[in-house]
This record gives structure tokens, C-alpha cells and sequence, in this order.
């Protein structure tokens, strides 16, 4: 039987498709697309900022540059990457599925991220906008850049991803094969699911302000407006309660690609399925609670603070969880180092690392010095970066040869992975230290005391950057002339990897027997073929 | 303590509140690095003693005893309720400003901050203060919102269109301490920069006099502030006040000689306690009588009427602090003051804005 | 063509693909609410730091157009639950007449707002505060913001309306057609479901601007 990638041909089979597998495929296209573009905007954000003043552009550029840098990977890329990507691609074969629940809206689902893509690409086009991705008004009301049709671009893409959200909810309640109980699916799915609730949920309330914020700056409405009787801070707030439990969208999906990477290359199942299951709806939930602690130094009460305060400290805890699971999993395994688990082991420091800084920033009289500095930046970067980035670079390794059918280079995969670590911890540990001096954030100027610490972050994007210009290359090398991968290549046990590399087009060709997705102790997992290539 | 603030690249602390949230930002910190250094450690250990022998090696099953989950758990409950319990009681400590501090009113605009600060010394760049007497600052902006940084305070307060806002410090340093706008506020957002000058006691009080502050302070030299002194005459406030509250027609409504009229008097308003149309009380502070004139209606006190327009966007903030300065001279001490005049005879007889200033603050 | 009763190819069953249809709605429903949630959040804050004005606005809404509003809706959710019912029995005419009731009056509703809009527009409540209705009440600081968000959340509940509307249109002509039949009924009763949050939202509106005066 003929797999998904060759059962037909042409654009229009693409573009027009209702298999998950090629909508998911799309999605990562489009959002590699995002990831390059965001991240040349960074590069030449570091590249200015590697002087005090201003250098190669002026402060006017440089506003719109940090704002389109924002836009860019937070909707474009780091939302819809690994849940619209790879969960569209794995979550209905993980639960033996042949499809989602509703294959057309999927479909629309990456039409309508096409056409908010394109509306922001516009937007950018006619000169893009200054206003930061957080569009706080009252400046966003009265900026005199392109704030409208960037506005009208994320207020599409926040419908996308409602579509998305909506499509695994319903499929992961009443799509599961036979025998698949709530408890019996690989934790990935857990945390789609729970990535979903968040994105359902939260979403329509950034559309409504972003909305807002568009009538006050298109007609005058003045809905934040003082001196008519709105408040700029509301608009913070709610903006706020979606971006968040945002970080979560980004973040638990991220989560789940490290418990599949750890399970696999460990050959071990996880320590605590139910503590990593559970901690995933308790981000999810809590996560909804927490949003006032960007507002510390608004003027808040400090009722509200202590409350704000205590609720983000909750998160953390869960995150904690869960990275004490995911290192006893490794204990008592037989672990073997890929790439994949090179970068799960960079989640891991990094994120640790960015993690605990968030329990220091949510510490609320800390956070009145941090708050806007650039130890911010690096806190939500390590996240947002060393987190999630490194989670996608993990995932995309990792299932590669489920995707493409074909294997890459194991010793160049690892040598990206060394870049991606060094160039990010040197970007932006400095940025830490950046903070801690006062150095504001959405500078484009700095002071000179400020110099040194930006001349070392500058270079460290350097080899980011190369880093991933390298994964780029070796992958693109193994999509055209990879070996070929075979039905399993790293021996997992999950489901996904139960059915041919890549998949035939409706998922498996015989109705699968799937149980025990983290069953390392002996029957039934075939002889494993980790080879370097 | 030094060192490790130079570890962490912390800017010598000058404030009343630094040593205390730089102790709390060393234990944070330095738990946060132990922390991700031993997870990474363990996990690295484990790479090499579980690392794989064989292909298809087969594993145990290994669950985790449900005392080690909660115990884990409860531990680091512990950890952050004890970061978050002694965090929280440093926030209250920098929100609730003491009572008889020195007042300083600030305008936030793009790009640049302007002070106004007792007996109406004024200076666009420079907040002079004097060492260890605690400052409260009233910050406004008049467009979009800023934030007033201060990182050798470690403190920084939102400044917000419309609204105002407080923040306190006690300098405990004589020194020149930079200022940054930590919200981003447009194109010259990373420009809008300015200095806290912490002076001792007597150079203060010189500073009071009318001396300049680059001389007293040996700022001179420092060329990357747009450093703009005293460049309004220092009018005293009291007179400035009165001047405006008749120009904006303040006495068709409010008396200064204790009778009601439309709108409450003002003789003995200042510091007494007031029913609120809506059943709370308040104390008519500095607060209070800056937003009833921006928002009248939400603090309207009981039994008068909803008359009183806005004063949003008409009076700066200079404006405003000098009306509430003259508020608080009415504040009751015995007879009313013979300089109360009936409110008609104060329009008529009102002086300039532009009045001479009874200090040329330009020249020592 | 009729229809039989088979269900899509990913699905199990039809009694499974039904199930998805249904919980997506609820899924979509519960969306849409916090589409409005953010809306109560606004006139929640501004009507406690400006109670005046908020009073003031209601006290001169046109308490009897938004009450009579109130009826039509709650008479056209009973039709459309009605016609749901009789769908089912595959009585396809009832069902054809009540979806079309409840038609007109969506568009009663709509036509009754229009005029309430017109009204508002005539004597200067417009959104955004900038006529001379605003002049006169300078002492009412929140008063644009309430009309501002009266406009936004009436407007966005009627945009609701027309879009339910058409749905219901769009089924009508299917059952009248004998395109739309008992085994599919689902599909007609989705369609209600979103009809009845767009009046459940109502029924929050209609204290919020009219009564609470």
C-alpha cells in the first residue's frame, strides 16, 4: 500500500487535503517559514543592538523590528509548530485513529492560518508596526504605523487556532481506537489535549481585545482611552488572561515531545504517568490564574499581588513535577544518546534554568526590579527558546523518519545540537546579567555601561543562528538523500511508530493492536536498528 | 555581599529597600542555579550509568513510590510559599509609603520626565533629593504609559495616563543614580532617561535655595541626560494654586472659608475623613484630592451633586500638585487664615499665572 | 437526493460521528462565550469606578424595545427547540414552518435593534464619545465608555444574530427541500444549540444595558 506522502499528486492534493498527516506537514512548512523570517529579524535586532547607539538603523526601525520579531514566532511559529505541526501529524495515530473528528475544518483551519499569515505579512510589508507584540495601548491606539492590518492578521490566526484547539478536544473524546482508555495514550496526546483546552478557552479573549484595541486605533473608540472613561490597564489584563496561558500553548506540547523523547531513547516507561498526565491539566488550569503577575509594578493592590504571586509559584510546581519525572524515567534505563535526546537534555538545563527564573520573577518584590529588563527577556526566551525551540528541534528529529520516511545524519544532527545549545546559552545568560545591571528592555539605544554583556549576547546569536542554519541543511540533505528509515528506527514502543515510516494514508493498514505505548519489559518490540548513518 | 553582587553584575544598591531584595535576589538566584545545575547533573550521571548496552536491551518497570511524588512535591511547596512569603511582605513594604515623606510630583511624557518637588522646584532630568528622608513620588503621564526606573533602588512603579500613581525610596547614598522608562513608549522610548540626585542635608537645603543642581552636585560633566534645571521660575506653590483654582473657576463651587457651597470647602478638607456618595469613607489625602479633580464622580462625597467636570487632560500635573498644595494649607489649624479672601474677590484679584516668582531660580 | 443514515469514513458509527457533531458545538459554544466574557469584564470594571454614568446610560436606554427584544428571542429559541423536535418525528413541514418562524424573528429582533441604533444615533450616543451629547454631559466621565461598549457588545451579539440567522436559513430551505431529514437532525439541532447561546447572551445583555439602572 502506497504512503501518504505518494497516494496523490499534485498541489492541489496538498492544498487541498483532508488527511491530518498532510495538513500537519503543511503546518510545519509554513511555521519553518515563520521560524526563518522571525529569526532573521533577531539576528538583525542583536546585530544593532551590538553597539550602543544607533548604528546600521535608526530607533523607529528597530521598534518595528523587536515588534515583528514578537508577532512572528509567538502566532506565526511557536503557537501553531508543534500542536497544529506535529500534533496534527501524531495525535490521531496515537490514538489509532484514521482521522480527526473533522477533517474539513482542519483544513480551514490551515487556510485561515494562511490567510492571518498573509494579513501580517501585509502589515509588514506596508512598514509593519512599533507597538511590541503586546500591543498595550494607549500607544497602540495612536501609533502612526501599520498597527491595524497586524492587528486584523493575529485577530485570523487566533481563529486558526481555535479551529486547531476544538478539532483534538473532540477527537481525542470520541476518536480513540478500541481499548485506548484515557489513561492507556501516549502522554503527547495528554498534552495536545490539555495545549487545546488553553487554546479554546483563552484565544477568544485576545480576539476581543485585539479587536478592541483596533477599533480604538482605526475609529477613535477610545475604549482604553482615561479621559473617556476606559482604562488602559484593563486592556492588560485581558490581554493578559489569553497570552499567559499562552506560554502554556507554547510550552505543554513542548512538554509532551520530551516525555515521548525520554520514554524512547531511555527505553523506559515514564516514572509517573498519571503525575505527568495530571500536571499537564494543572498547568492548563492554573495557567488561567496567573496572569496578573505581569502587572506587578501597574499599580496593582497588594491583595492582588499576594494572590497573582502564590498562583504563579502553583505553576511552577507543576513544571517541577514534571521535570522530576522525566529524570527519574531516565533512572534504571538504557539510554542511548541521538540527537533527539541531545536536545531534550538542553530542554532540560534550559529549561530548569528559564523555569526557576520564573519562580524568581513571580516573586513579586524581585520582580519590581526585573519586571521590563532584559532578565525578563531572557527568562520568557528561556522558555519560549530553550524550551519550546529546543523541544520542536528535538521533535522534529525525532520523527523525521516518521514524516519523510528517511533517516539523517546522526553526527551532524549532534553537532547542530551542540551549536543550538552554546550559541543560545551565550545569547542569552548575558541577558540575565543585563537585567540584573537595569537595562531596560525594547531599547534601541543603551547607555555604555551596557556594552560588553550585548557585544557577548550579540555574538552568541551568531551561533544560534548558524546552528540552525546547520539543522536546516542537514535535514534538507536526509529529506533528498537520507536512508531509509524502515518501520522503527529508534525501537520505540509508542504508537506512531506501530505503522510504516511514513504512514499509508489512512494510518495503519490493518486495525492496529496498541497497547502498552511505554512497554519496555520484553515482548512484542521488535529488534531496534539505532545505527549511525 | 559585594562580591556577590558584582557575580551578578547588581548595581551598587543606594536605596532604602536594595540590600534587603538583593539578600532575597542572592538565596532566589542562587537556589535556581543549584537547582538546574543538579538536574542537569543527575540526568547526565544517569546518561552514563544506565547508558545502553545492547540494541532492544529490555527495561524494568519502574514506578515511583507515591512518598517520594508528594514529598518532592510538598518540599518545593515549601521553597516557593518561602520565597513567595518574604517576597510578599518586602512588596508590601515597597507599596505602602511612610507618612511624613517629602513629596515630589512627576510628569512622564514622550520622551522625558519632569519633577516638581517641594516649594515648587522644577527640573526637566534631575530629581534632586536629599539623603535619608523618605521621598514619595506621584507620578502621571500625559500620553502613553511609562515606568519610572530607578536600579540602584532596585524599584520601579508604572506611570499611567490619567491616573496616578506612587512609589517611595529613601536614598541612602549621597550619589547620581540613572533613570530609566522600563515601558516601551515609542520611538525614543530607550532615550527617555534621567538621574536621581541623592544630596546630603546641607547641600540640599543650598539646592533649596536656588543653587544649581550640576554645581552642587558636580553634574556637569555628564553629557548623555538632557539635564534641564529649574527652568521656570520656583513660584510658590501655595500662590500658583490659588492663581489656578480661579482661573479654572474652582471658587463657583468650592469655598476656602469653611461654608458648603456646590461642591464641599476646602478649609479643613485636607487630612479629614469624607463619606463618599457611595457609603465609603476616605481620607482626603494627596491621592484623593488628585483624583477627584481627574475623575470626579468615582469619589464624589456624599450629598453632593454629580456637577463637578473632569480636570483630566486640563491640569498637568504641576498644576494639580499646586492646587492640592493649597488644599493642604487650608488644612484646619484654628481661624481661618486672613489672607482668605471671598471667592468673587479672589477672581477678580487673582495674579497671573505668569506672576513674578518670588525666586529667580535661574541664578544662585 | 435523500439521505441515508451512513456516517462519515473516520468515524466508527453515526451514533460516534453524532457525538463528535455535538461536542464540538459545545466545545465552539464555550468558546464563544469567552468571546463575551471579555466584554462583561469591561463594563464589570468600568461600571464600578464610574457607577454615575453607568446608571445614567440604562436609566435612558429604551427599556421597552430591549424588553420586547428580550420576548422575541425567547419565542424564537422555543420554535427552533420545536422544530428540532419535530424534525426528529420527520415531520418535515411543522419543522419547515417553525425554523421559518423563528426566522422572522431574528429578523424582527434585528429590524427592532436597527431602530434602537437609529435612535441612539439621532440624539448624539454614539460609540466613542466625540459628539455634542457628550459636550453636555462632560460631569459623566464614564459616559462614553458606556455607550462605546454599549455599541460594541449590542453590535457583536447582532452580528451573532445575523450569522445564527443564516444558518438557520441555510437548514430551513434543506428541510423544505427534503434534503434535511429525522437521521440527520442533529445537524438542525447544533444550529438551535448556537441559537440559544446567542439568546442566553442576551438574556445578560438585557439587565446589563436596559435594567440595572
Amino acid at each position: 500500500m502506497t504512503d501518504y506522502l505518494r497516494a496523490d499528486r499534485g498541489i492541489a492534493s496538498w492544498l487541498l487535503t483532508r488527511d491530518h498527516k498532510r495538513i500537519g506537514v503543511l503546518f510545519l512548512v509554513a511555521t519553518g517559514v515563520a521560524l526563518l523570517v522571525g529569526g532573521l529579524f533577531a539576528l538583525f535586532m542583536r546585530l544593532e543592538l551590538a553597539t550602543p547607539e544607533a548604528t546600521m538603523i535608526d530607533e523607529g526601525s528597530y521598534n518595528r523590528l523587536f515588534t515583528l520579531h514578537g508577532v512572528t514566532m509567538v502566532w506565526l511559529f511557536m503557537i501553531p509548530a508543534i500542536p497544529a505541526g506535529f500534533g496534527n501529524f501524531l495525535l490521531p495515530i496515537m490514538i489509532g485513529a484514521e482521522d480527526v473528528a473533522f477533517p474539513k475544518l482542519n483544513l480551514a483551519s490551515f487556510h485561515v492560518y494562511v490567510v492571518g499569515a498573509l494579513v501580517t505579512l501585509f502589515g509588514m510589508l506596508i512598514g509593519g508596526a512599533d507597538t511590541g507584540w503586546t500591543f498595550y495601548v494607549p500607544y497602540a491606539a495612536g501609533t502612526p504605523t501599520a498597527v491595524i492590518p497586524i492587528l486584523v492578521g493575529v485577530f485570523v490566526l487566533g481563529w486558526s487556532s481555535v479551529i486547531t484547539g476544538l478539532n483534538f478536544i473532540v477527537t481525542v473524546h470520541t476518536m480513540r481506537a478500541e481499548g485506548i482508555g484515557w489513561f492507556d495514550m501516549p502522554l503527547f496526546v495528554w498534552a495536545i489535549y490539555a495545549t487545546s483546552i488553553i487554546q479554546v478557552l483563552a484565544t477568544p479573549v485576545l480576539g476581543m481585545s485585539l479587536a478592541l484595541v483596533g477599533l480604538d486605533a482605526g475609529f477613535d473608540l477610545g475604549v482604553f482611552d482615561p479621559e473617556r472613561g476606559g482604562d488602559p490597564v484593563l486592556y492588560q489584563h485581558l490581554f493578559w488572561f489569553y497570552s499567559h496561558p499562552a506560554v502554556y500553548i507554547m510550552v505543554l506540547p513542548a512538554m509532551g515531545v520530551v516525555t515521548e523523547t525520554i520514554c524512547t531513547f531511555a527505553r523506559k516507561n515514564p516514572l509517573s504517568y498519571r503525575a505527568i498526565a495530571y500536571s499537564t491539566l494543572g498547568i492548563a488550569f492554573v495557567g488561567f490564574l496567573a496572569w496578573g503577575h505581569h502587572m506587578f509594578t501597574a499599580g496593582m493592590s497588594t491583595f492582588d499581588a499576594a494572590a497573582f504571586g502564590i498562583l504563579s509559584m502553583l505553576v511552577s510546581i507543576f513544571s517541577a513535577i514534571k521535570v522530576f519525572t522525566w529524570v527519574g524515567t531516565l533512572h534504571r534505563g538504557a539510554i542511548h544518546v541521538s540527537t533527539p535526546l541531545a536536545y531534550v537534555f538542553a530542554f532540560l538545563f534550559l529549561f530548569v534554568f528559564g523555569g526557576m527564573t520564573g519562580v524568581a520573577v513571580a516573586t513579586t518584590s524581585l520582580d519590581v526590579h526585573w519586571h521590563d529588563t532584559y532578565f525578563v527577556v531572557a527568562h520568557f526566551h528561556f522558555i519560549m527558546v530553550g524550551g519550546t525551540l529546543t523541544a520542536y528541534l528535538a521533535a522534529l528529529h525525532y520523527w523525521f523518519p516518521k514524516i519523510t520516511g528517511r533517516r539523517y545524519s546522526e553526527r551532524a544532527g549532534l553537532v547542530g545540537a551542540v551549536l543550538v545549545f552554546v550559541g543560545f546559552t551565550t545569547t542569552f545568560v548575558p541577558q540575565f546579567l543585563l537585567g540584573n545591571m537595569g537595562m531596560p528592555r525594547r531599547y534601541a539605544t543603551y547607555p555604555e555601561q551596557f556594552a560588553a554583556l550585548n557585544a557577548m549576547s550579540t555574538v552568541g546569536s551568531w551561533v544560534l543562528g548558524l546552528g540552525l542554519a546547520w539543522v536546516l541543511g542537514v535535514l534538507a540533505k536526509a529529506l533528498v538523500a537520507g536512508a531509509r528509515a524502515g518501520e522503527d528506527p529508534w525501537g520505540s514502543a509508542s504508537f506512531e511508530w506501530r505503522t510504516a515510516s511514513p504512514p499509508p494514508k489512512h494510518n495503519f493498514e490493518a486495525p492496529p493492536v496498541l497497547v502498552g505505548c511505554y512497554d519496555y519489559t520484553g515482548e512484542a518490540d521488535g529488534e531496534p536498528e539505532v545505527r549511525h548513518a | 555581599m559585594e562580591w556577590l553582587r558584582e557575580l551578578l553584575f547588581l548595581p551598587p544598591g543606594a536605596g532604602s529597600m536594595a540590600d534587603d531584595l538583593d539578600a532575597l535576589h542572592l538565596v532566589v538566584i542562587g537556589t535556581t542555579m543549584v537547582g538546574a545545575a543538579a538536574v542537569f547533573a543527575v540526568a547526565l550521571t544517569s546518561v552514563v550509568r544506565w547508558r545502553r548496552r545492547r540494541p532492544g536491551q529490555r527495561t524494568a518497570r519502574v514506578t515511583s513510590p507515591k512518598a517520594f511524588e508528594v514529598g518532592v512535591a510538598l518540599s518545593l511547596i515549601v521553597l516557593f510559599v518561602g520565597f513567595w512569603v518574604v517576597g510578599y511582605r518586602q512588596y508590601v513594604d515597597i507599596r505602602r509609603p511612610p507618612d511624613d515623606a517629602l513629596t515630589v510630583h512627576v510628569v512622564a511624557k514622550q520622551w522625558m520626565w519632569k519633577f516638581v518637588g517641594p516649594g515648587g522646584r522644577r527640573a526637566q532630568g534631575v530629581l534632586v533629593v536629599p539623603r535619608g528622608r523618605d521621598v514619595v513620588l506621584r507620578l502621571t503621564s500625559r500620553d502613553v504609559i511609562h515606568s519610572f526606573f530607578v536600579p540602584a533602588f532596585r524599584l520601579k512603579q508604572d506611570v499611567l495616563p490619567g491616573r496616578t500613581t506612587t512609589m517611595w525610596f529613601r536614598a541612602e547614598r549621597a550619589g547620581t543614580y540613572p533613570v530609566f522608562c522600563a515601558e516601551y513608549c515609542g520611538l525614543d522610548h530607550s532615550r527617555m532617561r534621567a538621574f536621581v540626585v541623592a544630596l546630603d542635608p546641607p547641600a540640599y537645603a543650598r539646592w533649596l535655595e536656588g543653587e544649581r543642581v550640576t554645581q552642587v552636585a558636580g553634574l556637569g560633566a555628564r553629557a548623555d541626560v538632557d539635564v534641564e534645571v529649574d527652568s521656570e521660575g520656583g513660584e510658590d506653590m501655595i500662590t500658583r494654586g490659588r492663581a489656578l483654582a480661579s482661573r479654572y473657576g474652582c471658587f463657583a463651587c468650592h469655598t476656602m472659608d469653611g461654608q458648603a457651597h456646590v461642591g464641599p470647602t476646602w478649609r479643613g478638607l485636607y487630612g479629614s475623613t469624607v463619606q463618599l456618595a457611595s457609603g465609603e469613607t476616605r481620607v482626603a489625602s494627596d491621592d484623593y484630592l488628585t483624583e477627584s479633580m481627574m475623575e470626579p464622580e468615582a469619589q464624589r462625597v456624599a450629598g453632593y451633586d454629580t456637577v463637578m467636570p473632569s480636570y483630566r487632560g486640563v491640569l498637568d500635573a504641576t498644576e494639580t500638585a499646586a492646587i492640592v498644595e493649597l488644599i493642604r494649607s487650608l488644612e484646619d489649624r484654628g481661624p481661618a487664615p486672613a489672607v482668605d479672601l471671598p471667592p468673587t474677590e479672589v477672581h477678580e484679584a487673582a495674579p497671573d499665572a505668569g506672576a513674578p516668582a518670588t525666586r529667580d531660580g535661574g541664578t544662585p | 437526493m435523500p439521505e441515508a443514515a451512513t456516517h462519515e469514513a473516520h468515524f466508527e458509527s453515526l451514533e460516534r460521528q453524532k457525538m463528535a457533531a455535538r461536542l464540538g458545538t459545545w466545545v465552539f459554544l464555550a468558546s464563544e462565550l469567552l468571546l463575551f466574557a471579555g466584554l462583561l469584564a469591561l463594563y464589570a470594571s468600568g461600571r464600578a469606578s464610574h457607577p454615575e454614568a453607568f446608571r445614567y446610560g440604562v436609566a435612558h436606554a429604551m427599556v421597552w424595545a430591549g424588553t420586547v427584544n428580550t420576548f422575541v428571542l425567547l419565542t424564537s429559541s422555543f420554535c427552533i427547540a420545536r422544530a428540532v423536535h419535530a424534525l426528529r418525528a420527520d415531520r418535515r413541514r411543522l419543522a419547515g414552518a417553525l425554523t421559518g418562524l423563528t426566522l422572522v424573528l431574528a429578523v424582527a429582533f434585528l429590524a427592532l435593534k436597527g431602530y434602537e441604533y437609529h435612535h441612539h444615533l439621532a440624539h448624539g450616543q454614539v460609540p466613542g464619545g466625540r459628539s455634542a451629547y457628550f459636550v453636555e454631559h462632560a460631569e459623566l466621565t464614564g459616559l462614553p465608555a458606556f455607550f462605546t461598549l454599549y455599541w460594541i457588545t449590542t453590535g457583536t451579539h447582532a452580528v451573532h444574530v445575523t450569522v445564527g440567522a443564516a444558518v438557520l436559513a441555510f437548514f430551513g430551505l434543506s428541510i423544505v427541500r427534503g434534503r434535511l431529514r429525522a437521521p440527520r437532525a442533529h445537524r438542525l439541532e447544533m444550529a438551535a444549540l448556537y441559537w440559544h447561546l446567542v439568546d442566553a447572551i442576551w438574556i445578560f445583555l438585557w439587565p446589563m444595558y436596559y435594567l440595572m439602572k
